[in-house]
């Protein structure tokens, strides 16, 4: 116990810091989300489009015009990658924060009214969790979107195919925090301050608003920054089949649709985008471990 | 205990049924019905011909009743015809199924065989050098995408060293066990990295939390040595929620599995399921995801009766 007292967030941000994995994890992930946001700036510099074909540049090796060489199209391979973290940022972000919160209302309503809501929920939610994912969301994928009435409006759109992934991710991603939350608020219900606002008349949705909800967040946060890296991966193994991201937006798994069949001539193209994703979802995981010991001192240190 | 586990049964019947209206569903709405096939293939097809054979067929009929029609021909056993194969589904299914099983059992005994010691090790001397460069090395193995791990084995052993096959199930005209075992290498290997990083960290937590109870204090006190602590009072405890974790992390698995057989073109399960969705043979993709459903809830039955039976404190009767 040192002198002066601390506040809540110093002591989480020391305790964090003594993580030095997760602090290299935090630094990693903010390159490289700044080096995804300046891929316009890159491509400018270069003189280069990211999606122009030149035939002439097949597989060309690193050169100044092209610093990671090009693919089997021409096309730059380092502007791609960079557009490619954009995409793949953005839909794990996106599927993450969604799942997130269609995670905390479900685990909200059945942890806090319990008896049926909870009964059904999380049978629900068990049944979601039993399911053989991958074989689910690639049939989710392989869906004709305009033969849905409610979402064929973003059928028609340009980035279909990146609303489809997340929506379809965030079908499957929501069930650890459901549970989490179910689990906190279900302990939390029968707290005194629980019951003396219940008994001040306050209602359910401000009971669960105010006085529940701000103490599920840890564990959100947590689990939420653990789901990224999952999501990182079941959207470029969907965009590497073909079923995820479509061309010419490139994402880090649809930069690798042609790389098997290329490892003879080009090893380098399988290369580049794998690592980043690697990369990145081992550099989410390291920061949802230091997130864990900092958020939740309770937890006995691992 | 019967209870329990009928009840648990129950649930996962009810699971099923749900899931296999869904999928049924979800299949029909891929692009493209067997009929549009046919007419997209031969040209003399006119559309009032198309219409006749979608309600020769029962295709113009709601979702609902093509579903029960279906659903009262496969409990009767007859899961339809493969397009692509040009047999009963079931028969084409078979054989994958075995080919699945052969390389997921593997790579459950080569994940297990790496994780009990290797997480052991690390949660009896945690904190050191070790502990933490084991630690990196499981998370790795979860964090790596199973597909470009399977390109990178291919590039190094098949490509540049040129020392195993990349990808197929035996070589053509051989017949020998030692030569299958040779193309099983880099699938095994593919498909255990991620359940051995995840098995790892399992194990070591597990042990962590059971190094710090006080019976493990009070054998120590008695003077027993480290070992027989270990070996006699931690891992016996330590290894039960370990049993739940590996009958868990079968649904994740068998989706490793179906990119590793994809990759390496090995003739299990998950590929032939990849395949069909892709091919739109409806009624295989259909069969082969109710079954990897039904594995998957079975194996997830498995854990909870496992748990259940294996630690004495899990009342059977559900939350009171």
């Amino acid at each position: 116990m040192s002198g002066a007292p601390r506040s809540m967030a110093a002591l989480t941000a020391r305790r964090f810091a003594r993580h030095r994995m997760a602090v290299a994890g935090a630094l990693v992930l903010v390159a490289l989300a700044l080096s995804a946001l300046a891929a316009p700036l890159v491509e400018v510099w270069l003189g280069i489009d990211a999606n122009e074909v030149d035939l002439l540049a097949r597989f060309e090796g690193r050169s100044a015009a092209h610093p990671l060489g090009a693919d089997e199209l021409g096309r730059d391979v380092l502007v791609r990658l960079l557009y490619g973290g954009r995409v793949s940022l953005f839909v794990a972000l996106a599927t993450a924060l969604a799942a997130a919160v269609i995670g905390t209302v479900i685990g909200l309503v059945a942890g806090y009214y319990g008896r049926w809501a909870d009964a059904v929920l999380m049978r629900v939610t068990d049944g979601v969790i039993a399911l053989p994912i991958l074989p689910l969301l690639i049939i989710l994928a392989a869906v004709d979107m305009s033969k849905i009435p409610l979402v064929a409006a973003l059928a028609e759109t340009e980035n279909a195919s990146l609303y489809r992934i997340v929506l379809i991710i965030t079908l499957v991603g929501w069930t650890t925090v459901a549970r989490l939350v179910r689990g906190t608020a279900l302990s939390l219900r029968e707290r005194e301050y629980v019951v003396a606002a219940r008994g001040m008349g306050a209602s359910g949705f401000r009971i669960m608003a105010t006085h529940i909800l701000p103490n599920t967040v840890s564990p959100i946060i947590v689990a939420t920054t653990l789901s990224v890296g999952n999501v990182i991966l079941f959207e470029s193994v969907l965009s590497f089949l073909g079923l995820g991201i479509q061309p010419p937006i490139a994402s880090w798994g649809n930069m690798l649709n042609n790389a098997q069949e290329l490892i003879y001539e080009a090893p380098a193209l399988a290369f580049y985008p794998g690592a980043l994703i690697f990369l990145t979802v081992i550099a989410f995981n390291f920061l949802g471990d230091g997130l864990q010991d900092a958020l939740d001192p309770k937890a006995v240190h691992g | 205990m019967k209870r329990y586990v009928a009840g648990r049964l129950l649930e996962s019947l009810v699971v099923l049924a749900l899931m296999s209206y869904l999928i049924y569903g979800l299949i029909g709405l891929m692009p493209g019905d067997p009929i549009d096939i046919m007419v997209q293939a031969d040209p003399d097809l006119t559309p009032a011909d198309a219409a006749r054979l979608k309600a020769l067929y029962g295709l113009d009929k709601p979702l609902h009743e093509r579903y029960l029609n279906w659903l009262s021909a496969a409990l009767g056993g007859d899961f339809g015809y493969s397009r692509v194969h040009n047999a009963p589904a079931l028969d084409v299914l078979g054989p994958r199924l075995v080919n699945t099983l052969v390389l997921m059992g593997l790579s459950f005994v080569v994940s297990l065989a790496i994780a009990l010691p290797i997480g052991i090790y690390s949660a009896l001397r945690p904190y050191g050098a070790r502990d933490y460069a084991i630690n990196f090395a499981a998370l790795a193995g979860i964090s790596v995408p199973v597909f470009w791990l399977a390109l990178m084995l291919i590039y190094l052993f098949a490509v540049a060293w040129g020392v195993l096959p990349a990808g197929g199930m035996q070589t053509i005209g051989v017949d020998s066990l030692a030569d299958k075992a040779l193309y099983l290498v880099l699938p095994v290997l593919t498909l255990s990295a991620a359940s051995a990083g995840g098995f790892t960290r399992f194990v070591r937590a597990s042990t962590m939390e059971t190094m710090r109870q006080d019976y493990i204090r009070t054998a120590r006190a008695k003077g027993l040595p480290e070992r027989r602590v270990v070996l006699k009072h931690a891992l016996r405890n330590a290894l039960i929620p370990v049993v739940t974790i590996v009958a868990l992390s079968f649904g994740s698995l068998f989706s490793g599995a179906l990119i590793t057989e994809t990759m390496f073109s090995y003739r299990g399960m998950g590929k032939l399921i990849y395949d069909s969705i892709m091919g739109n043979d409806y009624n295989l993709a259909l069969v082969g995801l109710l079954f990897a459903t039904v594995l998957t809830l079975l194996a997830n039955l498995a854990a909870d009766v496992c748990y259940a039976w294996l630690d004495p404190r899990i009342s059977y009767q559900g939350p009171a």
